[in-house]
């Protein structure tokens, strides 16, 4: 069995603007996500790791396309699928949504009918990738509410989702994503519209049904908090690419790309004692006006003139085994640690 | 310049304020109630959002006011500010003349008091009308108190501006040209321009991203500086809380179940529920690992549990807290902090 579950490969989705402009959302990313683990995609609005988690289960809308890249899924069972070369009807795909690879999302509400019942919509997963009847459908789903924490769920069973709280209908949206027992679980910002308390009991429960089930989970999140706890690996990205990848330990305790940097400086917690927190100047640029060289030379104190601001993004490489950085300066940077000393 | 006040008389009359208190929130209930359907209407239940809550303001101080969804924390500091009417309770406040109640204050006195006490709202999307360029929607509380016109209206706009880091071309343009972190700018700078004392911050960066949070948490200080500014900070963020607030005042269920110093309150928790919180606080750091310390969700605020409004969900609740309701008292400690709990 391939050690990973899914490979994307030099992935670029762009979307198409009013003035003909192709905006590049997703711009060459490339990652793999082994069997089991956790993979967290990490940055602020705008930078693509949503469109990311779309374009793996084809669900970008037009005006988006994806344009190049391989999405490689490997099943268990063997054989290879290239998820981006198949035809927008193509019958595998709907074989691979809500079967070997499913999704929850942060809304619960969008990812449930307000007119059908919990147990209704649980079944339909069920009856669409699993050769059982209806009880035996029922069962199944209820045994899973009870998986996922609910009490009384024979009742709640019959419940609609508007008598639920939000934290107990990411409980039904995750008891429907994983009752095909799925290979891959996109999680998109799981947890980002409910209580600190409630987020830890959902990280939680994601966490010990991915054990018991032995799934890979594609975390998308804004939150490095929730990266800490729950990822084995992490991506930071930035208007699209990739800039830096490793275990979360490594990015989290010595951060090689500015951006990374940046990002973990910003952050409360890592300013105690300080009355200011160190920011990151300035704002992400708008996908119409990428900077050329590396886009994150504008608000990057370690950039170079002539070197940072000119030609093609820098591609990501290997500094250490299993660490990527996409910054052109990372050893120098890496030497001086602070930005006023180098350059 | 300053507005009349009405006279500090009668048996409304608030009491003195010690010179160092901003703002006194005494017993501070708001209750909103739930009618039944039909042509005859009658109520048949209560919410009980904000439960008899005191605590105290200093000048220049940050209060943090922190709760989960349905804690009550963005009503009370409404009725606060008398956005909403409370209930009942005292909110005496410091203005330039004088302590006035602000909970008994008639509707007509409200206006001028504005000048002093502001609110930046967490929205910088809904909270800014976008058929307004930023010099009118920056400019509108001078002209709605009228205190500045043309030339003078136009300098203090530009002023506040760059106070707040726009600059004076931004001006004429309107929200939609703005990022999120901009746009929080404006609604600074339009509750800066009147020069109050008191601002209420209504989770004020809890809708930016984390690059963005740390530019806008430092205006804030720098402005409380500048202006000697009193902060209550509402949020849930307990990481920007940690970081940002002087003192910290914990809800649940629509009443105060501790208050205490910033630090002590983090190293420290007293009460089962912020320990409950503080635990499921996901630090960014892959040695720190969070706890699930408490199952279950916040009470339905029509249905409140008998005694303590936590015990249902609290892993040290025993008989007493079932059935009797436990008042926010002072704790054995060197600093002054407050507990709302049974347990010794």
């Amino acid at each position: 069995m391939h050690p990973s579950v899914l490979e994307v490969r030099n992935l670029r989705t762009h979307f198409v603007n009013d003035e003909g402009q192709a905006l590049r959302a997703v711009d060459g990313i490339s990652f793999s996500i082994p069997r089991g683990r956790t993979l967290a995609l990490v940055g602020e609005s705008g930078c693509g790791k949503s469109v990311t988690s779309y374009s793996i289960l084809r669900l970008v809308q037009k005006p988006g396309r994806i344009v190049e890249g391989q999405v490689l899924l490997r099943p268990r069972q063997g054989g290879e699928i290239d998820l981006a070369a198949l035809r927008d009807d193509d019958e595998r795909l709907y074989d691979v949504r809500g079967g070997k690879v499913s999704m929850i999302f942060q809304e619960p509400m969008t990812a449930l009918s307000p007119v059908h019942t919990i147990g209704d919509q649980i079944m339909e997963a069920i009856l669409l990738h699993q050769p059982v009847g209806r009880e035996a459908a029922r069962r199944t789903g209820i045994d899973m509410l009870r998986k996922v924490g609910m009490s009384s769920p024979e009742r709640r069973f019959d419940q609609f989702p508007h008598e639920l709280s939000g934290g107990m209908r990411q409980r039904v949206v995750i008891a429907m994503a994983l009752v095909c027992r799925p290979e891959l679980l996109i999680a998109d910002e799981p947890t980002t519209a409910l209580d600190v308390t409630i987020q830890a009991q959902i990280l939680a429960l994601i966490k010990s049904l991915q054990v018991e089930i032995g799934c890979s989970v594609l975390l998308i999140t804004h939150d490095l908090g929730v990266v800490a706890q729950v990822a084995d690996e992490v991506a930071v990205m930035y208007l699209g690419r990739i800039v830096e990848q490793g275990s979360v330990r490594a990015i989290l305790r010595q951060p090689r790309h500015p951006y990374t940097q940046g990002l973990l400086r910003s952050l409360p917690s890592l300013n105690e004692g300080r009355r200011r927190l160190s920011s990151i100047p300035g704002t992400v640029p708008s996908l119409t006006s990428i900077p050329p060289g590396c886009p994150f030379h504008p608000r990057c104190a370690f950039a170079q003139p002539g070197r940072c601001d000119v030609g093609a993004a820098p591609v990501a490489r290997s500094l250490e085994p299993e660490r990527w950085v996409a910054c052109v300066r990372a050893e120098e940077i890496a030497v001086g640690q602070e930005g006023k000393e180098v350059g | 310049m300053n507005p009349s006040y009405p006279p500090l008389s009668g048996n409304a009359a608030p009491t003195a304020l010690p010179e160092t208190v901003m703002l006194s929130v005494e017993g501070l209930t708001k209750h909103f109630p739930i009618w039944s359907r039909g042509f005859v209407r009658r109520q048949v239940g209560t919410i009980r959002a904000v439960d008899d809550v005191s605590f105290q303001l200093l000048r220049g101080e940050t209060l943090g006011l922190v709760g989960e969804s349905g804690s009550g924390k963005t009503t009370a500091a409404r009725a606060i500010l008398r956005a909403l009417s409370p209930s009942s309770g005292r909110v005496l406040f410091r203005t330039t003349t004088g302590v006035v109640d602000l909970a008994q204050l008639p509707e007509r006195s409200l206006k001028g008091l504005r000048q002093e006490m502001q609110m930046i709202f967490q929205d910088p999307y809904s909270s800014l009308n976008p058929r307004m360029t930023v010099a009118q929607i920056v400019g509108e509380p001078l002209v709605i108190h009228r205190l500045a016109r043309g030339a003078e209206l136009e300098d203090r706009v530009v002023e506040i501006l760059r106070k707040v880091g726009l600059k004076a071309e931004h001006r004429e343009r309107y929200p939609h040209a703005f990022s999120g972190g901009q746009r929080q700018r404006i609604g600074i700078a339009r509750a800066l321009i009147l020069r109050p004392a008191f601002i209420v911050a209504d989770e004020a960066v809890s809708a930016l991203d984390v690059s963005v949070q740390a530019q806008v948490l430092n205006l804030l200080k720098d402005l409380q500086e500048e202006f000697r500014l009193t902060y209550l900070f509402v949020a849930h963020n307990l990481d920007v809380v940690k970081h940002f607030c002087d003192r910290v005042a914990v809800m649940y269920a629509g009443r105060l179940v501790e208050i205490a110093p910033t630090r002590e309150l983090f190293q420290r928790p007293l009460h089962p529920y912020t320990q409950a919180l503080l635990a499921a606080v996901p630090w960014p750091d892959p040695d720190r690992k969070m706890n699930v310390a408490v199952a279950g969700e916040i009470p339905d605020p029509s249905r409140l549990p008998t005694g303590c409004a936590f015990h249902p969900r609290c892993p040290d609740c025993f008989e007493r807290c079932r059935s009797e309701r436990p008042l926010l008292l002072p704790a054995t400690s060197p600093t002054p902090r407050s507990v709302a709990c049974l347990k010794e």
